[in-house]
């Protein structure tokens, strides 16, 4: 956990414009940044904190609550420090696409097409920005909030015994 | 004349070594593989969505069917990041039974992988002695949670009930035989010189690729990188058990063949430490607004029916919060991030699950390849489609 700390005053340090908050939550660190850094601040955690691998890439949507709609949501672990770090950048509903992290970490192929493919944020300069898990013709984005469960146009389920 | 054009050729869905729903679009020049485009999806039952929708308790279930070859591992993961929202403790017991349950685990998945890699290959009888030893895990699920695959087992604060008396003994009598078993798959597959023609070589990634593609478990330590979150980031008090970390040097199939038989001797060394110090006691923190009361207790009294109605219906409020926990499954990174906004559903709910990002790396490994040999790749990655499709 020291080492996370040190990454935290580093980007303090190097991006202190950028970062909009940075905070502890259940021993874990979480550092928002504004969506225009969120590339230079994945390079330089991989090459000056040695977080060299990019564990996980998704995304929340905030529907109704206060701020952008959507979260971008990076988890970067180091496998030298074993240690971990959670990057978050807002993404507006208006604007809704990111910088793709796929020139940093290889990793984050899969993994932002399965963001793109859910919840229809867009990533410039991806390599390959097709639907991964739902069909191409896919209308919709399933994993927004104002989505049915039940799909669009359908009948809500209204449980067993109703 | 010859002709060289690149012909594109249709692997799966319905194939039988893709091992799920799988399909492989794969460019190939003659035999050789040119580019692979994995297209998956066809499982998608939409876990995420369906999580937000139900309590922290319905969702558990929901856990268990994604690498539906390591059910209880998969609920561990679950389990132990709602935990870390939650606060709560859990009792000594009822985290050592987690942890002889989630090495299990790994045993049976290694044994399902190894079982269906050899039978990809041509050695169909590694397939019928893997799975006769599988089957005593199968047992024992059975045995302690009645299912034997959608196990269910464990609830926020400790297990849903406590194992029956026979547990111990059929689990010690079968960490004590596997090795043994492991000797006989050895002896059929490691200096076989079919075997190693076939996985010698085969799928080779660097050390540097495997990080940068995010590889996690047995394929990353197979390339050389010494990296188990069951030693390096402990959970669930893994770190009062002793074992070795396994690595490979060639980074090829051959490596990760190895690392895994080998994890599988390290597991059962972590099950017999951990029946070491399995001591009577309860299996169920003492949390009521999470916790479901005794079964005596909501068949004999009004209070017990209603607490047990109440968390039922209703479930339990989590406090708000964000949380990211992965555990070491059998195929690698297992995370869950879960996003709480003070309710008892998850606001959301998200699984980082190893194959997927695992398959990343099959056309690293496969490009210039015979297509035979992408057969193998799939096999040495161990990919389970549940998982990937969630």
């Amino acid at each position: 956990m020291a080492d996370t700390n040190r990454a935290v005053e580093k980007l303090q340090g190097t991006f202190a414009a950028s970062l909009v908050e940075v905070k502890e939550d259940r021993g874990d660190w979480i550092v928002t940044v504004a969506k225009e850094a969120i590339i230079p601040v994945l390079a330089f955690l991989k090459n000056e904190c040695a977080f060299t691998m990019l564990t996980d890439v998704t995304a929340v949507d905030y529907l109704g609550k206060p701020g952008d709609r959507f979260v971008m949501v990076y988890q970067l672990t180091s496998v030298l420090h074993k240690d971990r770090i959670r990057i978050k950048a807002p993404v507006s509903e208006a604007d809704c696409r990111i910088e793709s992290a796929t020139q940093v970490f290889a990793s984050a192929n899969w993994l932002e097409r399965e963001v793109y493919d859910l919840f229809g944020i867009s990533f410039d300069k991806h390599p390959d920005l097709r639907r991964i898990l739902m069909t191409p013709d896919w209308v919709g984005y399933p994993l927004r909030k104002d989505y049915p469960l039940q799909g669009p146009d359908r009948e809500p389920y209204k449980g067993r015994l109703s | 004349m010859a002709n060289t054009e690149i012909m594109t050729v249709n692997m799966g869905p319905q194939h039988p070594s893709t091992h799920g729903v799988l399909q492989l679009v794969v460019e190939l020049d003659g035999e050789t593989i040119v580019k692979v485009d994995p297209v998956i999806g066809y499982l998608h039952r939409g876990v995420e969505k369906l999580s937000e929708y139900r309590t922290y308790h319905q969702t558990l279930p929901l856990t268990d069917r994604m690498d539906y070859l390591a059910p209880m591992s998969n609920n561990l993961g679950y389990i132990l990041t709602v935990e870390k929202l939650l606060g709560i403790e859990v009792p000594e017991r009822a985290r050592v039974i987690r942890v002889i349950m989630a090495e299990m685990a790994r045993l049976q998945s290694h044994l399902v992988w190894l079982a269906t890699h050899a039978l990809d290959i041509g050695a169909m009888t590694v397939f019928i002695y893997a799975f006769r030893e599988r089957e005593v895990v199968m047992e024992t699920y059975e045995l302690i949670s009645g299912a034997r695959m959608t196990s269910n087992f464990f609830r926020a604060g400790g297990l849903s009930q406590d194992v029956p008396p026979e547990f111990e003994k059929k689990v010690r009598g079968f960490v004590a035989s596997l090795p043994g078993y492991i000797d006989t798959y050895e002896g059929l597959l490691t200096n076989n010189p079919i075997w190693r023609k076939r996985i010698v070589g085969n799928g080779v990634i660097s050390a540097e690729d495997a990080t940068d593609i995010g590889i996690t478990g047995p394929a990353l330590r197979g390339s050389g990188v010494d990296f188990d979150l069951r030693r390096d980031i402990p959970y669930s008090g893994y770190e009062r058990y002793t074992f070795a970390v396994p690595t490979g040097k060639n980074c090829d199939s051959f490596d990760r063949y190895q690392v895994r038989l080998i994890e599988m001797r390290e597991s059962c060394k972590i099950i017999e430490q951990a029946l070491n110090e399995l001591q009577p006691g309860p299996v169920l923190a003492d949390a009521p607004q999470v916790c479901y009361p005794p079964k005596e207790s909501v068949y004999n009294s009004i209070e017990g029916l209603i607490h047990h109605f109440k968390i039922a219906s209703e479930g339990y409020p989590v406090p708000e919060g964000e949380v990211f926990l992965s555990i070491e499954n059998p195929k690698g990174e297992l995370g869950y991030y879960i996003v709480s906004d003070g309710g008892h559903k998850p606001y959301r709910m998200r699984v980082r699950p190893p194959s997927f990002v695992n398959l990343q790396a099959i056309e690293k490994m496969s490009k210039g390849a015979m297509i035979s040999d992408l057969v193998a790749v799939i096999g040495t990655l161990d990919v389970v489609l549940g998982e990937i499709d969630r």
